[in-house]
């Protein structure tokens, strides 16, 4: 405990503390029972949708590819249950459109895995590929960030030429109030996720690796800690419970007070950030030749009777989930893919997992509710908590009036859409809603005026 | 008077001149020659600087005019073809006539046939809530009811019906500025040919989905059973991606499509209700049972009606059907 009490570092600027919630941080992983039948969204990552490669009818193994990466930035998608492919189809995902998706439907027979899958539990501790083979192993295993963003990893892990990187930092800091995803996964897992960080590091040809982790954990920072000592290189950090701690430029700048530059990457500092859950994926895949079929999920809310944390085939719709942990509570207001402070209502709970789906939250009616918008008291609380040092409320009124120009200027493309300044105005201005449709539009001008 | 004061009134009246002469030189040297016709056209203009022709203003639009070798790429949907004959009479050019456009509202899914599935309490805003989700209703491509069209129209065109939540284009008003199109984020709106006689037929829907999902997010969604397709005779009708479109220019208003279409999605404006009704809407006889007579029949070329500019077939087929009873149909059957 001594190490996290002392030497404890957080990001200089702004931030907020919402309350934490972690309701289910004791709650061990369960796994949930593959569902009957999953519709697996073929644009689950940032960049291009994959080209699925099956057809109807067709018989698919789980860990089988059943949509192929379409360009550098994208990924494949595997097959989570194994049974035939009812059909390619629009449906619902969590962006609140209807996107394609591939549906399979279980078969009667028992679950069949692809060959070459090692699904024991037991521990490989040797890095047996290379750097480019490791690379290669992480597309094919359709890897992406697993803390929400859904960056394809193996892009991560490509660094540019000229370009070197110094430091991995693994985020374990779970800043988002509510789940506990990533600190179980710490708890349970971390002897893998060490050796997922090892790998990373092979393949980034770095030496030293840092996990960072909020001091609200302190058994995941103790266990950690207790992994890492006799480790080469690989510390871990323990961080103020601070609202965005987890943000990648956030933790660069807490863990090595570096900052990155404006409009820049963590590499342009020498620096690669990825998920400790993302760093488990990635040992299951190069280890044991697992593809990413199954993420953890947290599933809470204040009036739920078991919340949990589960072990969830990706695909499997969020119903089953809400089920599983007792079903929806009657005074729910909302249904929240990922956290309350960057997560997306749900319009429907027949959503799929994603990827990206770090926790499924229920709100209660009374909290769920948007205040009514009143004007700007130009208190500045909003300057004052914006991590990136913004001026939320300019972004705003400029995105409002349609002056394009002046948004970009101000420097709307830096904003980490974090929600600090909508969760601290206490005229309950929809300051983000607006940020980002700025920063939608500023970017497509962008992309036009580059044509 | 002191030789002070004399000073000074003389040092000024000199620097004076000075400066006059300084300024004379430089505003002569450095003149702007700009053609006087500009300011002529730009006269000639309606000077509401919309932006509907693609430029920036009507001064714009002015210069692009005395500048431009021909003016077949120019044209100002506002002041039509009367403002474009001035123009090219002072420019001494020649300009063809061009037909008059007209914004539809491509969405009838009115509170009635369309149900909520969800509610929104965010940003009461088109464009946050589009960029948020598919919308509190099952469909992800039609109106989402707040109204930036009508906010963007600077002609008071349109107004937001409360019945509906749909928004409604006041024809007469309507100068084809391209406003409300570029301002909805879901391509709702379009402009179209008014047409011959004002009566102009299109596809009141743009809903992307396969035939059950779309039916059953709206009862008025085009399900894309392409029967409208194989009844037009000119080719007028393309399905897409489950959607009928018609083209305005290869429609001949023959009114073929409009009876097949299950959903009634296709829209007839303006045209006079049919003789012969293949089927009488059952849904739709229930809705306004008393009706004075105003007979729809005789005049109705002319319908151009302030609230209702987007009459739908289904308006009137019914107002034909309640006429029926009253007037004794004596012209339709004579």
């Amino acid at each position: 405990m001594s190490l996290a009490v002392n030497n404890i570092k957080t990001f200089p600027m702004g931030g907020v503390h919402p309350a934490e919630n972690k309701l289910t941080a004791g709650k061990p992983i369960e796994k949930l029972i593959a569902p009957k039948q999953v519709a697996i969204p073929i644009s689950q990552h940032i960049g291009a949708p994959a080209k699925p490669i099956v057809e109807q009818r067709e018989k698919v193994k789980v860990g089988q590819v059943i949509a192929m990466s379409a360009g550098f930035v994208s990924t494949n998608i595997h097959a989570t249950i194994s049974g035939t492919v009812a059909k390619i189809d629009k449906v619902m995902d969590s962006t609140g459109y209807k996107r394609e998706a591939i549906i399979i439907k279980a078969g009667k027979e028992e679950e069949e895995w692809a060959d070459g899958i090692d699904l024991s539990d037991d521990l490989v501790e040797d890095i047996s590929l290379g750097k480019e083979e490791i690379i290669k192993r992480v597309l094919e295993a359709g890897i992406v960030g697993l803390g929400g963003a859904t960056f394809p990893s193996h892009v991560k892990l490509s660094v540019p030429k000229g370009r070197k990187a110094e430091y991995l930092i693994l985020n374990g800091v779970e800043c988002e109030p509510y789940l506990t995803a990533d600190h179980r996964l710490m708890l349970e897992k971390g002897e893998e996720i060490i050796v997922g960080a090892r790998i990373l590091m092979k393949a980034l040809e770095v030496d030293k690796a840092i996990i960072g982790i909020e001091k609200n954990k302190p058994d995941a920072i103790e266990k950690m800690a207790g992994l890492t000592a006799d480790e080469n290189g690989i510390s871990v950090q323990p961080l103020k419970v601070q609202y965005p701690q987890g943000g990648e430029k956030q933790l660069i700048k807490a863990a090595l007070n570096r900052e990155v530059p404006s409009g820049g990457l963590p590499i342009d500092v020498g620096v690669v950030v990825h998920n400790v859950g993302t760093a488990f994926a990635v040992y299951e895949a190069v280890q044991k030749n697992k593809p990413l079929v199954e993420r953890v999920v947290t599933i809470t809310g204040k009036d739920m009777k078991s919340p949990s944390n589960f072990m969830v085939r990706i695909g499997t719709p969020v119903n089953n989930l809400v089920e599983a942990a007792g079903g929806i509570p009657e005074n729910t207001g909302k249904v929240i893919s990922g956290g309350p402070m960057m997560g997306k209502a749900l319009n429907s709970v027949d959503v799929p997992v994603a990827k990206g789906t770090s926790g499924i939250l229920l709100i209660p009616n009374e909290e769920a509710k948007r205040g009514k918008m009143k004007v700007c008291i130009r208190c500045s609380k909003c300057v004052d908590v914006c991590p990136m040092g913004l001026e939320p409320y300019l972004l705003m009124t400029l995105t409002q009036k349609e002056l394009f120009e002046r948004v970009e200027e101000d420097h709307v493309l830096d904003c980490i859409e974090c929600g600090s300044c909508s969760f601290t105005c206490p005229s309950d201005r929809p300051l983000l809603d607006y940020i980002r449709l700025g920063k939608k539009t500023v970017a497509s001008l962008i992309r036009e005026r580059n044509n | 008077m002191s030789q002070t004061i004399l000073f000074t009134i003389g040092s000024i009246t000199i620097l004076g001149f000075l400066a006059a002469a300084i300024l004379y030189f430089i505003a002569s040297k450095f003149k702007v020659y700009e053609d006087p016709k500009i300011d002529e056209v730009e006269d000639a203009l309606p000077n509401t600087n919309c932006g509907g022709c693609g430029h920036p203003g009507c001064r714009a639009f002015a210069e692009a005019c005395v500048k431009a070798e021909d003016l077949s790429d120019l044209h100002c949907p506002v002041g039509g073809n009367e403002t474009m004959q001035n123009v090219a009479g002072i420019l001494g050019m020649e300009v063809d006539e061009r037909d008059p456009y007209v914004a539809v509202v491509r969405c009838s899914g009115s509170f009635e046939y369309r149900q909520k599935v969800n509610m929104y309490d965010g940003t009461e805003n088109c464009t946050v809530a589009h960029s948020l989700y598919g919308g509190d209703t099952g469909c992800q491509y039609g109106c989402l009811g707040f109204g930036e069209c009508v906010d963007a129209c600077d002609f008071e065109a349109m107004y937001m019906d409360e019945k509906t939540g749909l928004p409604v284009v006041i024809e007469d008003k309507c100068t084809a500025c391209n406003a409300c199109v570029t301002a909805c984020p879901r391509d709702i709106m379009e402009l179209r040919p008014k047409g011959r006689r004002n009566r102009r037929i299109f596809v009141s829907c743009i809903n992307q989905d396969k035939g059950g999902a779309a039916k059953k997010a709206c009862e008025v969604a085009c399900t894309g059973c392409s029967k409208c397709e194989a009844e037009c005779k000119y080719d007028a009708i393309t399905v897409e991606n489950y959607l009928a479109y018609i083209d305005a220019d290869k429609c001949k208003n023959c009114r073929k499509c409009a009876p097949v279409c299950k959903s009634n999605s296709i829209h007839e404006i303006n045209f006079p209700p049919r003789k012969e009704r293949p089927e009488k809407p059952e849904r739709v006889k229930k809705e306004r049972p008393e009706r004075k007579t105003k007979p729809v029949a005789s005049g109705a070329e002319s319908v151009t009606l302030e609230k209702e500019a987007d009459v739908n077939v289904i308006e009137m087929v019914k107002k034909a059907n309640e006429n029926k009873p009253n007037n004794q149909n004596s012209e339709d059957k004579a």
